[in-house]
């Protein structure tokens, strides 16, 4: 009876930075490099001394967004899902590329170029801190944001003028509006393209789970931007200090949110391995189901909601087996006869079903036992799912040995009953992915 | 549920409000041409009052009404801001006691009364703000909201007081979460003055335009708060299911983790650390997983191999619970909950203030849920017996502070004692049946 054999892996974000710069990362930086070079080149031209409109304050208003954006990249935080997001510096630098007028001042006139230069600026300012900690610099984060702040910029800079500045506010606010969701679309979209090329999800899936998770905080952000733009043309420069504490809290509430996010899975992860300590299963086993069935589920196209339920469900799939006596031998749930296999999972699905807020995730440990084929009713996709990847990893286990592998695989194909067909072909495809550095 | 003191104070409260409205200030001129202003402001507040969310705690309520009151302080004055604050007497917020009504009422009234006289004290100028002058209306705006917020908590703190006497805010953490909560209330009163500078360009729209952002920051605060509910929740179920190995011991974490927070708030232990040793106690046996089950339900002497394997028990849990991101005082405490203060407790024999605080708590409250509750050799102690020998073990065994703190924390709280035991018919397929229903009584064999 043995624990303690817990592999050890390297987390994905510790891999050296250039084995993670792929084809679409590599793009977003081009352009993302090139507008900033195109801003700081025009910007250094431009800035000559006697220029008409280089009243102190158009320095200073470049002056207090940068240093507003650089407050707000330091303050960037982390999203479920590995999301890195900086709303307060999106609020700069949009509210920059969207600002209207300064009283005493008239209309604004910094380029879009300019624009791109200080939030560029700004960002970079912001990122040092965390460099300097040691922690990643988020570069593809910081482009994103540029890239979807210059969009807006190139739109809006040449709109205004004194004449749109005495419009009736309700037409400058219609077009802000309008044009921070368009500047939200483009971030969500750099987003979902880099994590489908990231993790293999299917670009739709991805584009819907981005602004499934990002809704709430794009919705405050674009009405923080407007906010920010009127209030900073009726009194000045002045609000955005005002502005920064209600901003600070509401930033504070999501990073709880995201904090107790990642506490909960981290802990339904480590709990789930009880089963590994108390001798039930192998070491790692719960772990390297959970992360084949994710995987192969991301490659059937599940939205991100299901796939968190089918990474606990895969987590805790062998927690039933607590409630026997003595471990099976081995550890191997394929191996036990089958009505061994449905009361393990009626007993983990007991469990689970305890906590009242996992019912599904009862339910995928519940059907786990099914056959793919000719049960009445047929078992939920997440449940094939966990089914054909536990039998496949107490066939291989932790070893990469591609025959190994192999035969597990034709294994599972011949049997046509017990696993879905689909199911095992998404298998097969993933754990030809496999290799050693991420497992 | 309001004590006849907390009832005077409330209608002092009110008496005082009312006097000084209707005394020593006048209403503004022209203030039928601000109605608007003030109906306006006064459905904000409405609006932000009826939506309270729960900061840290289901006791800690949170609204960021108070950005409507110091709008009315810049736009109207103080009179003004005292009728917005006020109209929380009609909160749409249930179940709400008469006298809470009366109180918020007034107390809101008050607040923003003491915040619009400290504004116009300063000589911040009434009206929509002026951009010449932003500096000086934004550095008295600042004290004003510090009055708000400041005689917003003391009037609450009081009524807290009197009502259900000082022990109560410590043991709901109330006394722990002020900070956040002066933080986050803080925030939002800086919202008074933008909705104030938006006013001059998009009027009553602006009172809408602030209302997107923290409906926002309301959501994501509600979804704090529900994943916690189902952390805790998911937390417990898999405590449970470790526990079916055991049953002698069912309940015995979650009894553990309530002495220890118990304890915690005794002595004064700042939130996060309280809600770090609510988990650690709730784990801090997950170890003896690892421990074989005939050892575990083994009825006569241990020999040395045994005791050896259940010794191991606090390591194996340390191995279990290492990744998730807690504390690294909660961890510590899971490791070391059996030292004992003479040191010669296990695993590594540490002694008096080597011992981390978190061991030394859970030791507190791991021993008394022990002995009371039935063990396979011996029945339940009473709550008195346990005490004694907890005060006998202070010094030797136990923290004799916290032994101390955890006695006067079960004066003013009940211990939840396990059911009474009753024998099983089958020993072998107990834990197996037992499981369906976690509420089930203890059943133990008493040899």
């Amino acid at each position: 009876m043995t624990g303690g054999t817990i592999t050890e892996r390297p987390a994905p974000d510790r891999i050296a930075y250039w084995q993670a710069v792929d084809s679409g990362r590599l793009l977003l930086m081009a352009t993302a490099a090139m507008l900033v070079t195109a801003a700081f080149a025009v910007t250094a031209v431009e800035a000559q001394p006697h220029a008409a409109h280089h009243y102190p304050i158009y320095w200073a208003a470049a002056l207090a967004f940068g240093g507003f954006i650089a407050f707000g990249e330091l303050l960037r935080l982390s999203l479920p899902g590995g999301r890195e997001v900086a709303p307060i510096a999106m609020v700069g630098a949009m509210s920059y590329a969207l600002l209207l007028a300064l009283p005493t001042y008239g209309y604004t006139k910094q380029s879009a170029l300019l624009v791109i230069a200080v939030a560029a600026v700004g960002m970079a300012v912001g990122a040092l801190p965390h460099v300097a900690a040691g922690r990643p610099a988020g570069i593809t984060g910081i482009c994103s944001r540029i890239v979807a702040v210059a969009c807006v910029a190139f739109i809006f800079r040449p709109m205004v003028s004194a004449d749109f500045v005495h419009k009736p506010w309700e037409l400058a606010f219609s077009i802000m509006a309008l044009l921070v969701c368009f500047g939200w679309l483009v971030d969500a979209l750099i987003g979902a393209l880099i994590r489908a090329d990231d993790v293999g999800a299917r670009f739709s899936v991805a584009m819907l789970d981005e602004i499934r998770l990002q809704w709430p905080l794009g919705l405050a952000v674009g009405a923080s931007v407007i906010i920010t733009v009127f209030s900073a043309k009726a009194v000045g420069l002045g609000i955005l200090a005002v502005f920064t504490g209600p901003l600070l809290v509401t930033q504070l509430a999501f990073r709880r949110y995201a904090g107790i996010r990642a506490t909960y899975l981290q802990t339904v992860r480590s709990l789930a391995r009880v089963t590994e300590v108390a001798g039930y299963v192998e070491g790692g086993h719960s772990r390297r189901v959970s992360r084949l069935a994710v995987a192969v589920g991301r490659g059937l196209g599940m939205p991100e909601p299901d796939l968190l339920a089918l990474e606990y469900a895969a987590l805790m799939h062998d927690i039933g087996q607590l409630s026997l006596r003595d471990p099976i031998p081995g550890g191997a749930t394929v191996l036990v006869s089958a009505a061994d296999q449905d009361r393990i999972a009626e007993l983990g699905a007991d469990v689970i079903r305890v906590a009242g807020v996992l019912d599904d995730v009862a339910e995928l440990v519940r059907c786990q036992s099914w056959p793919a084929v000719g049960h009445d009713p047929s078992p939920p996709l997440g449940s094939m799912i966990i089914r054909a990847a536990n039998a496949f990893d107490d066939m291989v286990g932790g070893s990469i040995n591609r025959d190994k592998s192999a035969a597990a695989l034709d294994r599972l194909r011949l049997d046509r009953i017990e696993y879905d067909a689909g199911v095992v072909e998404a298998l097969a495809e993933v754990a030809g992915r496999r290799v050693p550095s991420r497992l | 549920m309001v004590s006849r003191a907390a009832w005077l104070y409330i209608v002092v409260v009110v008496a005082v409000t009312g006097t000084l409205i209707a005394t020593t200030h006048r209403l503004p001129a022209h203030i039928h041409q601000r109605l608007m202003v003030l109906v306006v402001l006064q459905v904000l507040f409405l609006v932000c009052d009826s939506t309270k969310t729960p900061l840290t705690s289901r006791q800690t309520k949170w609204s960021p009404s108070s950005a409507a009151t110091l709008a009315a302080v810049v736009l109207l004055g103080p009179v003004c801001a005292a009728y917005v604050g006020a109209v929380s007497l009609v909160s749409l917020r249930r179940p709400l006691l008469l006298a809470e009504r009366l109180f918020n009422g007034a107390m809101y009234a008050l607040c923003g009364l003491a915040a619009g006289t400290t504004y116009v004290r300063l000589h911040g100028p009434i009206g929509v703000p002026d951009a010449m002058q932003f500096r000086r209306i934004a550095i008295v705006f600042a004290v004003a909201a510090t009055v708000h917020v400041l005689a917003n908590h003391t009037l609450i703190w009081g009524v807290y007081r009197l009502n259900r006497g000082s022990g109560m805010l410590r043991r709901e953490g109330l006394e722990a979460s002020l900070p956040l909560l002066l933080a986050s209330d803080l925030g939002y009163a800086c919202l008074g003055l933008v909705i104030a500078s938006l006013w001059m360009i998009m009027g009553w729209f602006s009172a809408m335009l602030v209302l997107v952002p923290l409906f926002v920051a309301r959501w994501a605060m509600g979804q704090f708060a529900e994943q916690q509910r189902a952390y805790a929740a998911t937390m417990n179920a898999l405590c449970q299911a470790v526990e079916t190995k055991d049953y002698y011991t069912r309940g015995h974490g979650d009894r553990v983790s309530r002495g220890a927070v118990m304890i915690a708030r005794q002595i004064g232990m700042s939130s996060d650390r309280t809600d770090a040793i609510r988990f650690a106690g709730m784990l801090h046996d997950v170890g003896k997983l690892g421990v074989p089950t005939q050892v575990l339900q083994k009825t006569g002497a241990l020999t040395e191999d045994e005791y050896a394997a259940i010794q191991l028990h606090p390591m194996r849990g340390l191995e279990i619970v290492r990744e998730i991101g807690f504390l690294y005082e909660a961890l510590n405490g899971i490791m070391h909950h059996h030292e004992r203060i003479d040191g010669r407790g296990y695993p590594m024999g540490l002694a008096g203030h080597e011992i981390p605080e978190f061991a030394r708590v859970i030791a507190v409250a791991d021993a008394f849920d022990s002995m009371t509750s039935t063990r396979s050799y011996r029945e339940a102690k009473s709550i008195q017996m346990a005490i004694g020998e907890l005060r006998r073990g202070a010094g030797t065994q136990f923290d004799p502070l916290l032994v101390e703190a955890f006695i006067e924390a079960l004066d003013f709280e009940e211990w939840p004692l396990p059911a009474p035991a009753r024998a099983p018919a089958d020993l072998t397929i107990v834990t197996v049946q037992d499981h369906d229903d976690p509420t089930a009584p203890l059943q133990v064999v008493v040899p």
